[in-house]
Formats: structure tokens, sequence, C-alpha cells
């Protein structure tokens, strides 16, 4: 009992210098602080230059072992990064860091249904990187250029990978309601038109397993119907006309229908039940665009191994993808932004699609072996890389606006969904989903 | 008994004499810092009748010396709670002032510092927003269901353990576990209990051949579900309360009133009820507020995490549309008006609680 009392009473001594001794060091630190400054502020203790890079989600580059080569490469240069889960989160933070011009990572990502407000509204806060001799803007595809650009030519974000769509189907219960399960075959089921693979649903409804849904859900299927579309909310000159575009009413129609004739497992995309869903095969095909395909493999497991196969989507269009950005008040500036130079370089980008499978932005990518070559085993040896730079080739230009991520959030929440999960007629629910939209819009 | 008494009357006549000596061999500068005992205080007074006429100087000290102890008795206990009030305004009052100045703005989130007048604009504006009033409807309506019968079941639980119970500290325990779980943690286990597809409850509702409910679309089943969450995390607080108020009252109330001839559920309604009224005024309080903020539940019962609370807002309550409006829509104007919409409602059951608290007190 004393000695432990003793002993506790030593080690309270020993805190207490260790406080002191830490205390000393911050100020010292504080002292050489404001004789140095400038870029070595953050070096390190092995004096290498640290570079902060701000994501969401799951970028991958960590994994694919890309901040090791950077490092290898630039031997002053340390990478570390900073990732928030869920970009819901992630982005109003960074809003509110850009307006207080603190706390920011010297690389910050944005996603694409931000990249417009961004563009719009934040362009002084970030740094140039269209003029740097080490971009070439020919790298990408011009609509992922210029989404990353200001109207009036200043670009503030290079584009890492895109989200091309293909159709996600199983095999097995194509096979089981009498349809083709070769992908070339299939993918000539519904060629160029969504309302031909609505046919082919009904045709599976009908003939194949009674507790089989043809879709997964009607959010799902309107988001890629609207993804292929020559236009969505905006129009080119920028003004809202969600309401009396043609193209938003072509995929609503085709989402509704799907979910008023019942064809939908009615799940909504990313939360347990559709990971359940996909696991236990309720549901025979999924726009699927280049980034899900580790997701599907992840649910689904080996109960579906070899079940899974790619086919082309009706129409090609593009589901996702980011941007890396240097903001103007980050540590490093210069140095952050030859990093992202090299991140988002074709060859990069390629390795990026290798390890990971995000589909690079980059057309001269395509046809490297990396890509051309480049088949995925869960889904049957699919020749991945050849069609998803099919579709990448064929995705629309559409005008993206600020808000274009709250118009279809809510056109899909309260509208389509509450056709096919609360039975509104597809009348009804426009209705509903006009006022949610113009509810978000009014300031 | 003596004893005492003696070195009273000697300690009663020597204090005054003590201390006065003491203080004329040493004169020391009055401490600023911690209250003098009264006593020292009094001996001062007693000594200046007694001793000869002091001088100028000596009198000027003495002044400043009552001057400096009657501020330090004024002031000091404000020193001592200034620190809780200096948070307070720094992270209470501060946020609720600007608030209330950006709620008379139209503000974006993409460019916080660039305010545009908009006057009372987004009050007007409340009171035709479908949304807010969807939104306060379902707090309400959530509020009630979760509320009543939580402190009804807490009122009975905390009975049942007022008795002499084996292993009284095991259930007083249990009861406060599910306060203790973190809100997500508890939610994301009812979400998966409350599915459509894979969730148990449907499962066993299937069992005894009822179909499985939809709990996440209804407007009434995804409120009822969100409601238990509500009850199983706070029911065991309130047992804690009421059981504490009731060992406070006194035995002998029982004891007579079981000689009357009450019977238990009556010695319950006529004695436990009425003694406890405070206490349930309280929890009737302290439920209400928390209600009205309700937040974490709804957010989380809907998968995707999402603030609009189902496809219809069906769940949607005021906390979670302030922050749709807010962080998601990024007008934090909009947001901050309902944010001040909130606190006027609350001020206002505030003022109903304190009308109903003093009737009770007259009607007793």
């Amino acid at each position: 009992m004393t000695r432990m009392a003793r002993r506790t009473r030593r080690s309270r001594h020993r805190m207490a210098a260790a406080v002191a001794a830490t205390l000393g060091a911050a100020l010292v630190a504080g002292c050489a602080d404001d004789g140095g400054g400038g870029a070595a502020e953050r070096a390190g203790s092995d004096g290498r230059t640290t570079l902060t890079v701000g994501l969401f989600g799951t970028f991958g580059f960590q994994e694919a072992g890309l901040y090791e080569e950077y490092e290898r490469l630039n031997p002053g240069i340390a990478i570390e990064q900073t990732v928030v889960e869920r970009n819901e989160n992630y982005y109003p933070q960074l809003l509110t860091r850009l307006a207080s011009d603190s706390g920011l990572a010297d690389v910050q990502a944005v996603e694409v249904g931000n990249i417009a407000e961004v563009t719009a509204t934040q362009a002084d806060k970030f740094v140039d990187l269209g003029e740097r001799p080490d971009v070439d803007p020919g790298d990408w595809f011009d609509w992922k250029w210029q989404q990353g650009t200001t109207a009036d030519g200043k670009t503030i974000a290079l584009g890492t990978d895109i989200g091309p769509m293909a159709i996600c189907y199983r095999k097995d219960h194509f096979e089981a309601a009498g349809l083709p399960t070769d992908r070339a075959e299939v993918s000539r089921l519904w060629a160029g038109d969504w309302r031909k693979y609505l046919d082919t649903g009904k045709r599976f409804m009908a003939d194949g397993p009674d507790d089989v849904a043809w879709v997964d859900s009607a959010g799902g299927l309107y988001s890629a119907a609207i993804a292929s579309a020559e236009s969505r909310y905006y129009d080119a000159d920028g003004d809202i006309v969600y309401q009396d575009n043609p193209d938003v009413r072509a995929a609503w129609d085709i989402a509704t229908t799907a979910a008023e004739e019942g064809m939908t497992a009615r799940q909504e995309q990313f939360t347990p039940p559709w990971d359940k869903a996909m696991n236990n095969g309720t549901f025979a095909t999924l726009s699927c665009p280049a980034w899900m395909l580790g997701y599907i493999q992840d649910k689904g497991g080996e109960q579906s191994e070899g079940l899974w196969d790619v086919a082309d989507a009706p129409r090609p269009g593009n589901w996702g993808g980011s941007f890396l950005g240097v903001p103007e008040s980050a540590p490093h500036k210069e140095e952050a932004a030859k990093f992202v130079a090299w991140l988002t370089a074709p060859e990069q980008q390629a390795t990026l699609f290798e390890e990971r499978g995000s589909f690079p932005s980059s057309p001269s990518s395509y046809d490297t072996p990396t890509v051309a070559d480049a088949t995925h085993d869960y889904f049957g040896e699919a020749p991945i890389g050849e069609i998803f730079a099919r579709a990448a080739e064929g995705i629309p230009t559409q005008h993206i606006g600020p808000k274009d991520q709250i118009i279809a959030e809510n056109i899909g929440r309260s509208g389509v969904r509450q056709v096919e999960q609360k039975g509104l007629s597809p009348d009804e629910a426009w209705d509903e989903a006009v006022k949610a939209v113009e509810n978000a819009l009014g300031r | 008994m003596r004893e005492t008494t003696t070195t009273g009357t000697d300690g009663a006549g020597a204090a005054p004499r003590d201390a006065g000596a003491r203080d004329a061999a040493a004169p020391r500068p009055a401490r600023s810092h911690g209250a003098p005992s009264p006593a020292a205080g009094g001996a001062g007074r007693g000594r200046a009748g007694a001793a000869p006429a002091p001088s100028a100087a000596e009198e000027r000290r003495r002044a400043r010396r009552s001057r400096r102890y009657r501020r330090d008795v004024r002031w000091s206990p404000y020193a001592f709670v200034a620190p809780f009030f200096l948070v307070f305004g720094a992270f209470g009052l501060f946020p609720l002032l600007y608030t209330g100045w950006a709620s008379l703005h139209r503000v974006s989130l993409t460019a916080p510092t660039d305010m545009e007048w908009a006057g009372l604009g987004n009050f007007t504006r409340l009171l035709g927003d479908e949304f807010f009033w969807n939104a306060l409807g379902n707090t309400f309506s959530i509020g009630v269901l979760a509320t009543v019968p939580q402190l009804l079941m807490a009122l009975g639980l905390a009975h049942v353990m007022n008795y002499r119970l084996r292993g009284s500290t095991f259930f007083r325990v249990t009861m406060l576990a599910p306060y203790a779980t973190s809100v997500a943690a508890a939610t994301l286990v009812f979400v998966m209990l409350y599915g459509r597809d894979y969730g148990m409850i449907n499962w066993a509702l299937g069992a005894v051949g009822v179909d499985p409910v939809d709990w996440q679309n209804g407007t009434l089943s995804s409120q009822f579900a969100i409601s238990t969450i509500v009850i199983w995390r706070w029911t065991g607080y309130n047992t804690l309360i009421y059981l504490a108020a009731m060992q406070a009252v006194p035995r002998d109330l029982y004891e007579s009133a079981a000689l009357d001839g009450a019977s238990r559920w009556q010695q319950f309604t006529h004695v436990t009820i009425p003694s406890l009224r405070p206490t349930i005024l309280f929890t009737v309080v302290v439920s209400t507020i928390g209600a009205m903020q309700l937040f974490g539940e709804p957010l989380l019962f809907s998968p995707g995490g999402s603030p609009a609370g189902g496809v219809d807002h069906q769940y949607q309550t005021l906390g979670l549309y302030l922050y749709e409006q807010g962080w998601v829509n990024l007008h934090l104007g909009r947001a901050s008006a309902i944010a001040w919409a909130m606190f006027l409602i609350l001020l206002l059951i505030a003022v109903v609680a304190a009308v109903v608290a003093r009737r009770l007190r007259k009607s007793q």
C-alpha cells in the first residue's frame, strides 16, 4: 500500500517533469517558428515538407501506393491524408473552412455533385491549375476539364476519376427467365433506349423467378437515366429548367414506370438492406458505374461469385467522379499543385484503376494495356476496361449547375421514391417533388 | 457540559481582546481574496469602542479595510460564478444572438460572411412553409408518443422499485444502462430491428401471422418506431429521478394511510403522486425540451442518414429541418429563423409550465 502510494507520488513527479519539458519544448518551438516561418513551418523532424490531403469516402490513393511513389520520387516531401467518411459531412466543412481561410489541407477533394457550386462561388479561394506547364488539358475529357473550370477560364480543380455506367446483371436469373446471358447479346436487348430496358424487364417479370425484381431501386434507375440524357436541370445559359425539360421527364417516366409496375426491389441504394438484397440476389439488374463493381463484389460475397456480368447500358452516362484542388491559403501551394498535377496525370489514373477500380478521366490512358486489357474475375472475366472506355467516350456533355445535386436528391426522394415506396401516382409525386425542390432552392 | 460553558464564557470575553491585541501588534493588509469570518468584523467593531480615539491614518486604514471587506462579501460570489457565465456567453449567448442576427438575413454557407438584409422575411416565410409545419407537427406527435408512455412507465417502475427488492442496486444500474448507450449505437440497432425486409420485428410479426409492416415509410409506424428508441433510452433515467423523490416521501404518511385502510393503489394515487408533483413537473419539462430537440434518432433512423426524415418527410423533426436547410440546402438565414422559432416555442412551453406549477402550488 505504502509502496504503491510512493510510486504514485514518484510517477506524479515524473509526469510533472514531462509536462514541464513539453511546455518548454513548445515554447522553444514557438520561438523557432517566429524565426523560420514560411514553408518550413510544417516541416517534420526529418526536414521533409508534409503535404496534407483532405478527402472524403474512399479515393484509394494511399492504398494504391501512390503517396509512397511520390515520396520516393520527391525525397523532400511527405504526404498525409485526412478522410471524412461521407461527402455530406465533408462538403459543409470544406465550405466553412474556405470562408474562414483556416484549417484547409494543401489539397482538397471536391465531389462531382459539388464542383459546379465550388467553381461558381469559391473560385477565388483556389489556385489556378490550368496554366501549369506540367498540366495538359488534352489529358482529360473536355467536359471533365470544363467542370473544374470557371466561366472565365480559371481551372480550380483537376479531375481524378469518372463514373461511366454499365448494367450489371445476374446471369442465373436471366437464364431462369429465358433471356440471353452472353454480355454482347444482353447489350443488344436494350441498346440505345431505356424503354427497351423496361420492355426486357416486363418479360423478366413475367417469366423470371417470382421473388426476384428486375432492378434494385427506382432511385438508382432514375439517376442512370438522367445521367445519360443530353441535359438535366440547367440549360446552357445556366438557368434552372428542370420543370420543363423533356429529358428530365423522359428519365422520370422510365423510373416511375418501373416503380408503378412493381419491377423494382424497392431498395434504397447504399443502405444495409440494399447490401443484403445484393447478397441474397433479389434483383436481376443494376446500373453500375465503374467504381461500384468493388462494392458489388464486397456485398455479393462468395455466394454470388461468377453469377454477375457486365453489359453496356442502354445509353452511356456518368455517375460520380471527383476533383482535386489547391486552396489559396494552403501552407504549401506550389508543392501541392505539383503533387496534384502528378496525381491526376494519365499514368497515375491508370494505376488507380488497376489497383482500386476508379475509372480514369483521361482518355489517353484507355489505350494503355493497363486499361484496355483489364478484366474483372468476379464478373465472369468481363472486359471492363473495354466496356467502360466505350461508355466513357459516349458520355454526353451536360451542363451541370450549382444546385444540381440538391435538385436531383429532391426529385429522387420526394418524387421517384414516393411512387415506389408509398404508391403515389407519378403526377402527384411530381408535384411533391417540385414543392420540395422549390423549397430547397429558395434562399 | 460544565467545561464547555466555562470555555464558552472565557472565549467570549477573551476573543475581542485577543483579536484587538493581534491587530495592534501586527497590522497586516486585509486580504482581498476569501471571505473573512464575520466574527473578525465583529471583533473590530468591539475594539473600536474600547480603544482610545485612533489617529486619522488608522481611521483611513480601517475604513479601507471595511470597504474592502464589504466589496469582498458583495462581489466575490459573482467572481465565483463568473466562469460559467463566461463560457455560457461564448458558447450559449453569443451564438443565440448571432443566430438571431443571421435569421434576419439571407446568408448562404457558400459565403457565410456575405449577409443580405431580409428583415423578418425568413420568419414570415416560415408561416407559409408547409415543411416547417409538417416538422413541427412531427416533433409534437413524436414528442407525445415518446414522452407520455415513457413517464408513465417510469412512474410505475419507480413505484415497484421503491419496495424492498433483492438486488436493488443491480436493477438501478440496469435501468440506467440504456441512458449510457450512445444514440448512434442504439439507433442503428433499432433500425435493424425495424427493417422492412430483414428486420427481426417483422419476422416476429410474421411468426404470429401478421403482415410485415413498412416501418420506414408509414407516418405512424415510423414515428412509433422512433418513439420506442427514445422511450428505451430515457425511461430508466426518469425512473431513477422518480425513485429518488419517492424515497424522500415520509414513511409515516404511508403508515397513517395504511392505518386508515388505504390499499396499495390508493396509497400510490393519494400519497405518492401528490408528493411527487414537483418532480413530475420537472421531468415533464425536461422531456418536453428533449422532445423539441429530437435529432439523432430520426436522423439515423433513415437508412441513408438523411435529414429529410423519410420520402415524405414523415418523420422530419424541427431539428432535422433546421439541419437540412442549413447544411444541405446551405441557407443559413432560413436555418437560423427555424432555430429561433424553436427557441420561442420552448419559451412558450416554459411559461405554460410555470403557470401550471403555480396553480399546483396553490391547490396544495
